[in-house]
Order: structure tokens, then sequence, then C-alpha cells
């Protein structure tokens, strides 16, 4: 049998997918069920005077209109926040309630104030445009520095000037000392903007209530369903875990926006309870837009200091970073942990300060958002770069070749490396992605193209990104001494059926990364079986004994070794059962397509017939177990840290501001690769995103709190036919701490593709005079530039 | 995404439309392809009571020759416009400006009639219709009449139809002899619609321009011919510079539309070089 592991096999899930028989929530219809339809908040901040539903109560089909004052008096807690980030000067992160329905005040457009149970999904539309909820509007604050000001309204009366906590990490007198002795700093000034997630599917959320076994069923669009029913149930409904079942089937997309607990999973899950009926809630595109936890949203200033030889001496960081209305579930983490941390990136500077202050909005919650504070992190860096490859007059890819962080495989001889911002990076070959991006492209030929295309009067850019970023989200020891409230490692069970087919419940969870197959492809090798003979089981936290969920590119790197791990218990208790039907030593066994062979000799026995015995035990070693099954937990020892080098190419039309991407390449290391197709695959959609952050994408609120393009006739997603072919290829630089030694690929394009694109376009304005730019780079935004530049 | 709920009419002929159209007044609305009002009525903005759907008339998805001119049914779909060899010899404008509508299937379910009778003032057809001097046929309550393109579109989602009118056509008259068109569109990344599009039919004689047509759509309130580029443009020579020339006027004097993707002197920098970039592409096709 060939191996499977490294493979660009065909992805078994697509069958369904592709015929239309995947099962989503919103596919799903129990007997008996109700329609939920969310009035919700339509201005950004106000007092709620009070709430009239006698009229939607009284509409057709209406079974319940609800509020969040009967919420509280059943005692419904609000949601919880599963990360803790302390005040610098140690005082407690402020914490206020989160209500999943509204109780006083609303906070955001979009906020849930009440909720219409109806016969039918029609029904409950119209009865909510018959509630009438009394405001009295208070000022509204869109924007993170603005909302810190003193004077700024205030969204709850305990968190002045809005801050619920600020943080620092580096050596800040070293990192002020580097910057003051530098020969040269780059300074920039710029926001990460706020971005939408903009999963293909909308959230949706189904409450079934069972009073005759007191028992609750919650069919929900999430990423992490044994995380969901921990939070609902210990921290917002008070009701025991073991009588909650969560459900997470086929999800469309998450991106990170299905991460979090939201209040439409608790209002359903309540609802339900209270009217002993089912309770569907779905999602409209326009609530997604004003519900789903937004991404990104930074206004930061940087300063990376160089010495005479081009070496970096120092970079400083002053992050303001939006937190919208609510602590969303582990919206402290991302801009502190997971960008402060990431800050040294592949380079080896000597000091590295960062000070972040987070503040509420009257905005929609931001929380995880595929790459999650690494792209924000990564974009601070790879622009420095190429600004001072500008200022500097070198060439952008030597700058950084100078500043790399030398090849170490993260063996004993050359263990891990640690940074100014408390990480020790696993292994790393940070010049070969380089090296190989720039023979992808053939660069001095595509310089020279450039030069004659300059000459031609047509204005070519080429951008670089080098990056590193931080995947798996683990250990639990850790993340739990950073402020996490949960541990981060991962569990899979395998069980052996007695026919040798092998069924795998993996607590990751799949909404469009292809784990059926990568994950078939590692267990059919690992017991050299058929993978047809392999099931995998996911979303289900009755099937499925535990399982932090899929994020942070932890699937393979995390949730793939607990599978190994158990895979080496059913191998070593499989060959006990072998060795005494072969009448042979166990030791003296080996195992290999599937056959536990005596070494030297043609005795052997296949995998199914071992299965069989463990099943029907009448030829059986003594004080041996029947079965053959086993769970595993698998708490990495460290994060898994892929890296590597994009460049675009980018073409201004100088009249229009129009940006056409001409090239993207990219070369990634992360680490061995199971299967190169969905790899290849998450690289695509990766970059494709971080091209929508540098071009298309951008929430606009306007002063009073509107969502202004909260649609897709207004917030622009970028499409195939937009976009170059992408030339992708991979350096490998195997992780040294995880069996596998995979490092995660699904935020790499993400990371990479941002701030590549912008010093494209940069580049290509730079001899006009055009020294920055605010993301996203639409039209008008480069004409304005070009503009400005000419003075003009 | 939920409409409010509404009763459906499908009349099998005009007149049975315009009595339909008659009985319940400003409780109707009529549904052709169904790309403006369905996406209304689902986000609620719109919630007319009662369905007129006149998207299975046959009598107006009619495409014909006429004249020297082309007669294209009020219900004839943008495929039916970009695809249509009538179209693209008698009304070439309207066959360029179809040909950019949204996607696919956007023009497989729109109709020319429900573009027109809509006014967006970022859809296609106007400056199109505008530049090919067409005039639009309707028929009402009091009979049929034929509204000239010029007077049609009046402002923003307005146009000059009276209550109980329907589009029935769009007629066109052939471009002259020497004459060539270009329909240049900057989409919006998002939508589609046009942020600019300018429609140019420019006559060539002697390698200069012996006349111009030129509309704009998008960077208005409702779409216009340009009459200064037209008249800066007559006489000029068709090379880059002396075009460039004629059309640094271009929408002058109008109250240009602006919103955060597109204000208002990027659209009258749009307007320049959308122009130069029609004309010559239309001069090219002279």
């Amino acid at each position: 049998m060939t191996n499977l592991v490294g493979q660009s096999v065909k992805r078994v899930e697509d069958k369904r997918f592709i015929t239309g028989k995947g099962r989503y929530v919103d596919d799903m219809v129990l007997p008996n069920m109700t329609y939920a339809s969310v009035v919700r908040s339509d201005v950004a901040h106000a007092n709620i005077r009070g709430i009239d539903t006698g009229e939607a109560s009284r509409a057709p089909g209406v079974v319940a209109v609800l509020t969040g004052a009967e919420m509280e008096a059943d005692g419904i807690n609000g949601l919880p926040c599963g990360w803790q980030v302390d005040f610098k000067n140690g005082d407690t992160m402020k914490e206020p309630a989160h209500p999943a329905l509204a109780v006083g005040k609303v906070r955001h457009v979009g906020d849930a104030v009440a909720v219409v149970v109806a016969e039918t999904r029609e029904q409950a539309a119209d009865a909510v445009e018959l509630v009438e909820v009394d405001y009295e509007e208070l000022p509204a604050v869109v924007d993170v520095v603005a909302a810190t000001q003193d004077g700024a309204p205030q969204l709850f009366d305990d968190v002045p000037n809005n801050i619920p906590f600020d943080w620092e990490l580096g050596d800040k007198e070293a990192a002020d000392a580097g910057i003051a002795a530098a020969d040269h700093v780059t300074t920039l000034e710029f926001r990460n903007q706020r971005l939408i997630p903009n999963a293909i599917e909308p959230r949706a959320a189904i409450g079934d209530y069972d009073d005759s076994r007191d028992h609750y069923t919650l069919y929900t669009t999430s990423q992490n369903p044994h995380v969901i029913r921990l939070l609902m149930s210990a921290f917002v409904m008070g009701i025991p875990e073991h009588k909650v079942r969560v459900v997470s089937p086929d999800v469309g997309g998450g991106f990170g926006s299905k991460i979090f607990h939201y209040a439409e999973e608790v209002i359903v899950t309540w609802a339900s309870r209270r009217l002993g009926r089912p309770v569907k809630w779905t999602a409209q595109r326009s609530e997604s837009f004003v519900t789903d936890a937004h991404g990104r949203d930074h206004a930061t200033k940087a300063e990376m200091g160089f010495d005479a030889d081009g070496r970096i001496t120092a970079l400083r960081v002053d992050t303001h970073a939006n937190l919208g209305a609510y602590l969303s579930t582990f919206a402290p983490c991302v801009p502190t942990y997971l960008y402060g941390t990431l800050l040294q990136g592949l380079y080896t500077s000597p000091a590295v300060h960062v000070n972040v202050t987070a503040a509420f909005t009257t905005t929609v919650p931001v929380d995880a958002l595929r790459g999650a504070g690494r792209p924000e992190a990564t974009y601070v860096l790879e622009r420095l770069l190429d600004q001072a490859a500008h200022e500097l007059g070198q060439d952008p890819a030597e700058l950084r070749r100078r500043n790399l962080i030398p090849p170490f495989d993260g063996s004993e001889s050359q263990p891990g490396y640690e940074t100014q911002v408390a990480l020790v990076y696993d292994s790393g070959n940070y010049g070969a992605p380089l090296d190989k991006v720039l023979e992808m492209v053939d660069y001095p030929a595509l310089r020279k193209e450039q030069e004659e295309a300059r000459a031609g009067g047509r204005d070519l850019g080429i951008g670089f990104s080098t990056y590193i970023e931080a995947c798996g989200i683990a250990p639990s020891a850790v993340v739990g001494a950073l402020g996490a409230r949960a541990g981060l490692y991962e569990s899979a069970s395998v069980r052996v059926q007695p026919t040798g087919k092998v069924t795998v419940f993996v607590g990751s969870h799949s909404h469009g990364q292809g784990h059926d197959t990568t994950f078939s492809q590692l267990v059919a090798d690992q017991l050299g079986i058929p993978m047809d003979d392999v099931e995998i089981v996911h979303g289900d936290t009755d099937q499925v004994p535990f399982g932090m969920g899929t994020y942070g590119s932890r699937s393979l790197a995390v949730g793939g070794v607990a599978i190994t791990k158990s895979i080496d218990k059913i191998k070593e208790k499989g060959a006990t059962i072998a060795a005494h039907l072969l009448e042979a030593s166990a030791d003296d066994l080996e195992y290999a397509g599937g056959q536990w062979t005596v070494r030297g000799t043609d005795s052997s026995i296949g995998f199914g017939d071992v299965a069989l015995t463990a099943y029907v035990p009448h030829n059986y070693p003594e004080g041996l177990e029947p079965g053959l099954e086993f769970s595993s937990f698998y708490d990495p020892a460290n994060f898994t840290f892929p890296f590597g080098a994009h460049i675009a190419v980018v073409e201004v039309d100088t009249e229009t501001g129009v940006v056409k991407l001409v090239r993207y390449a990219a070369c990634d290391d992360v680490g061995n690769v199971v299967n190169p197709m969905i790899v290849d695959g998450q690289v695509h959609g990766g970059v494709t995103h971080g091209i929508g952050q540098a071009l298309m994408e951008g929430a606009i609120y306007d002063e009073d709190g509107q969502l202004i393009n909260g649609s897709y006739m207004d917030y622009a997603l970028p499409r195939a036919d937009e976009l170059p072919r992408f030339e992708t290829d991979r350096t490998v630089t195997p992780c040294p701490h995880n069996p596998l030694g995979v490092k995660g690929a699904g935020e790499t394009g993400t990371i990479g593709a941002t701030p590549a694109v912008v010093n494209a376009v940069i580049d290509a304005l730079w001899p006009l005079g055009v020294r920055n730019l605010e993301m996203p780079l639409t039209p008008q935004r480069v004409w304005q530039a070009i503009q400005s530049a000419n003075g003009s | 995404m939920i409409p409010s709920s509404f009763e459906y009419h499908r009349p099998a002929s005009l007149d049975e439309a315009v009595s339909l159209l008659q009985e319940h007044g400003e409780d109707a609305s009529l549904l052709a392809g169904g790309h403006s009002l369905l996406p209304a009525m689902k986000l609620r903005l719109s919630a007319p009571e009662h369905l007129v759907d006149i998207g299975r008339i046959d009598e107006l998805r009619e495409i014909r020759t006429e004249g020297d001119g082309v007669v294209i049914g009020a219900g004839a779909t943008h495929h039916d416009v970009e695809s249509s060899s009538a179209v693209a010899a008698g009304a070439p404008l309207l066959a360029q400006a179809a040909a950019v509508i949204g996607d696919v299937q956007v023009r497989n379910a729109g109709t020319v009639g429900g573009s027109l009778a809509h006014a967006d003032p970022a859809a296609d057809y106007p400056a199109a219709v505008l530049a090919s001097e067409g005039s639009v046929e309707v028929v009402g309550p009091g009979g049929a009449r034929s509204i000239a393109a010029a007077d049609f579109f009046v402002e923003l989602f307005a146009t000059a139809l009276q209550p109980g009118e329907i589009v029935t056509a769009v007629r066109v008259p052939a471009p002259g002899a020497g004459t060539g068109t270009a329909y240049l569109k900057f989409p919006h990344p998002a939508s589609r619609f046009a942020v600019c599009g300018c429609a140019a039919a420019v006559t060539v004689s002697g390698g200069a321009c012996s006349g111009a047509r030129v509309a704009f759509n998008g960077i208005a309130s409702a779409a216009f011919r340009d009459t200064g580029v037209e008249a800066a443009l007559a006489g000029a020579a068709l090379d880059e510079a002396s075009v460039k020339a004629a059309v640094a006027g271009a929408a002058e004097g109008q109250e240009l539309l602006g919103d955060s993707f597109a204000g208002e002197d990027y659209r009258r920098q749009l307007a320049r070089v959308y122009a130069r970039r029609a004309v010559l592409a239309a001069a090219a096709a002279a």
C-alpha cells in the first residue's frame, strides 16, 4: 500500500457538499418546532425606557415574546469571557455583564433586545416589526482612540474611559535605548481596519429541551461544541453539563467567528425550556453583519530602529485595540498574547516593547478572526521592514535577510529560539522560503521588468512579507499562565469495530478544512488499512468524549497528535493479541501494511483478525480486557511556528487609483504536510482573505454608530476573477515537538498576504512620493494619495 | 430575508396587467426579473400588497428590427439584449451595457424594462439609451405613448412614468454610418453597479470627430447627456491628447453623488478618465 500521508487525496467530504447533501443546522426540522426572530437595536447606544410586546404577542402564530427582564428573572447569567488580561498595574480586568438579551441598555446596533417565537419563520419575522422599543438615545463612540479620551461616551458605569484592561510586553528600557541609539528610525502610524468575517453559512441555532429527561440539546454552528456546552451550562444557564448535548453538524465556514459563545445559543435553549418546544433561529445575512464578532480594528504607532549596517536595534509599538461593545469569548487574548508575542517576527531584534490599550466602543464585539492578532503583528513588522528598505535605499529582501534568525532544528544541539516577547520558537530555517520565493519569481528579472514598466509609464510595484506565526494555541499550562480560563489540549478516541473498520471521534471540528480526509489519511497510514475503512466523527458532544475545537490552525498539530496517540495504544494492544495468536512474543512482532509479522518469518496475522479476536475473545491473552478502543488527550509542549515568505506584484492605474494584483507568490513552511492539495487550498483561501483586507474589506461605522456598509451591495470581498493564479511552494522544517512534525496551515496566507500587497502598492507609488496608505487600499484612497503626493 | 406577505397576480396580457395596476393602485408593484424589487422586499424596504408579474408575457420579450432601428421588448433579459444580433447591429451600446451588468445569473433574470423603470442611478442602461438617443415606449390607462430618453430619467429612482404606466419597450435608432460606440464602466467592487459608466457614440470623418454623444450613469442622481463634452469633441482630432483636452470638463456643472467609496471629486475624475477611454474606444470601433 502506498503512503497516503503526503498525497493529494481528493476530499471525501466533497461529494456531500457538492451534491447539496451536507447537513447544516438550518436544514434540521424537529417535530413541533417553532421559529425565533430577534428584535435588534437599530441605535448604537441607548437606555431602554420600555419594551411594548403587546401587539407582537397578539400577532398571528406568535407563541411568545420574551425580553431580557424575563431572562434575568429566570436566573440566566450574561455571556462569559474565557480569557483574563489584567491591567499593567495589577488591577483585575473589568468584565461588565454581557446579557444575551439587553437589560436596561443597548450598546451597539444589532444588540439583542427581545425575541419573538412563532409557529413559522414568516410569522416571527412579521411580529418582530410589531415590538416597540422606547429608546433614550445616548451618544455613540466608534473610534477606539476617541473612546479612551476623557469625556467620551461611557458604555459601562464601572469602566472608566471604556478601558477594561491595558497590557505591555517586552523590555521598555531596552527598546527605548535601542531606538535612541539607532542610526535610522522608521516610524509608521496606521489602522489595521475592522473586518467582518463573512462565513458563507450564516449562524443558526436550535434549542430543544426535553422535560421528560430534563435534557437539553443545542444544535449550533460552532467551531467548538464542547466549549459551548461548558460555557452555556456552567456559566450562563446553571444547568448540569451532563444534561446538555451540543451538536455542530456540517458548518459552512467560520474563520474564527464561530468559536464564540453567542447570545442566540442561550436564547433558543432558554426559550425552548420555557415553551416546551424546539426553537430555531437562523441569522439573516444582515444580522450576520451586526452580530458575528468582527476582527482586527487596531490603531497603531510603531517605530523600528536600525544600525548603520541595517540591523534592527529595537521595535517599539503602541496599539489601541477596539473590543466593540462587550468582551467576546476570547477577545482579551487577541490583541495581547496573540499579537504582542509575535512582534519579534523572524528577526534578531534585540529589544521589543509593545503597549496595548483595549477599549470598548458602541460597535459589534471584536474577537479572533483568521490569524487573530498575528496578522496585525505581521502587518506592523512587514510594513516597517519594507518602509525602512525604501528609506535606507536598500533591497527589501536583503534587509530582511540581514536580520533573520539563523537556522535551528529544535534538537538538543540546536534548541528553540527564545524571543524578547515570551515565546520559544520550535524550529526554523527562515531564509529558506525567502530564497525559494525569490527564485519562484526570478527576482532580478522581476526588478528589471519593473524598471522597464516604469520607463514605459506603468506603475509596477513589488511587495514582500516574511512572517512567522504561532499555531496550536497550547500548551495548557502556558496559556493558563497567560490568562486562559480553559485548557488547550485536544482529545481523540479511536474505536476499532469487530470487523476491523475504524471510527475516529475527534474533538476538533471541520467547517471547511477537510478533516474527514486529512485525518483518514493519517489513520489509514498508521494502521495500514484502506482509507475507506476509516470514518471520522466530529461535532457532537454525545459522540465525541471531549474536545477544544478548531481554531488557531490547531486541528492537525494538536488534534492529529491526539489521534496518533490513540492509534499507538491500539497498535500496542493489538500486538499483545497478535502475539498470543501467533504464539510469539510481542517484542518479536513488527507491524506493517495492516499485518503483525513475527520478525524474520512468514508467520503473520492481519489487523481485521486481531480486531475480531478483541471482540470475540475465545482464544485470548489471559487477563487482557476485550475490545479495541482508546481515547487520548494531547497537550503539546509548545506552540508550533509556521513561517514563510510572500511576494506580491501589483500595477496601479494612477488615473483611477485602481490596484491590479498581477502576480502572487507564496512559499510557506508548515512543517510536514499530510495533504498538499488541502494545504494549497488553505493557502489560496488565506491569501485571498489577506488580499481582501489589503484592498477591499473594512467595516465602516458612521459617527452615530451605524454600520454603513453592512451588506454585499457595499462590503466588498475579493472574487476569483480579480485574482491572479497563485504561485505556491513550500519548504519543510518539521516541528520537533510533535510526532507528526506538523505546524499548521490554516492562517498562513491571511497573515502573509496583507502586508505583501500593501508593500507592493507603496513600492509602485514610492517614486510618486506616496509614503503610507490606510487599508483598504480602495481606488479613491490610492488616487487621493497620489494627488496629495503631487501637491495638488 | 423574509418579505411581508403579498398577493401574487400573473396577468396573461398587457391589458390585463394595466387593469390590475389600475385596480390596486399604489398597493401594487410590477414584478419582472425581480432583481431590484425582491431584494428591497426581503429587506422590508418595500412591502407591496400586490405583485403583478409581467415577467411571463411573451409579447414583452420580443426584440425586432424596425426601420433602421431596434425595438427591444421590456421583458427581454439582459442576456437577451447582450446576445441578440439585432441589438448588436442596431443598438450596439445597449448590447455593450447589458454585457457588463451583474453576473451571468443576474443577466439571465433581470430585464431591460425593469432596469429602466427602476431608474437606479448606478444602472448601466440609462447612459446607453441616452447616448443612442433612444426612447421608452409605455402603455397605461390613457393608452400608449413614447418618451424620449432625455425626458425619461428624472431623478434618483424617479422617471417620467405616470402611475399605472408600464414600460413595454425601448426603441433605439441605429447609429449612423461611420459611428462607433463604447460603454465603459467602473464597477463598485461589492455590488458591481456602476460607480461611473460612460456611453459614447462617436462619428468619425476624415480622422476627426464629426459628432459625438456622451452620456454618464453612476456619478449623478440621474443619468445625463454631457452636452459640454459633446460640443468640445465636435471637430476634435481623435488622438489621446486631443480627446483628453476635450473631455477635461466632463460632468462640469453637474451635482455629483458622493459616498464613502467614491466622493464627488473622485467621481469627477472617473468621469474624465472614462469619457476619454470610452470616446477613444468608440472612435476606434467606428
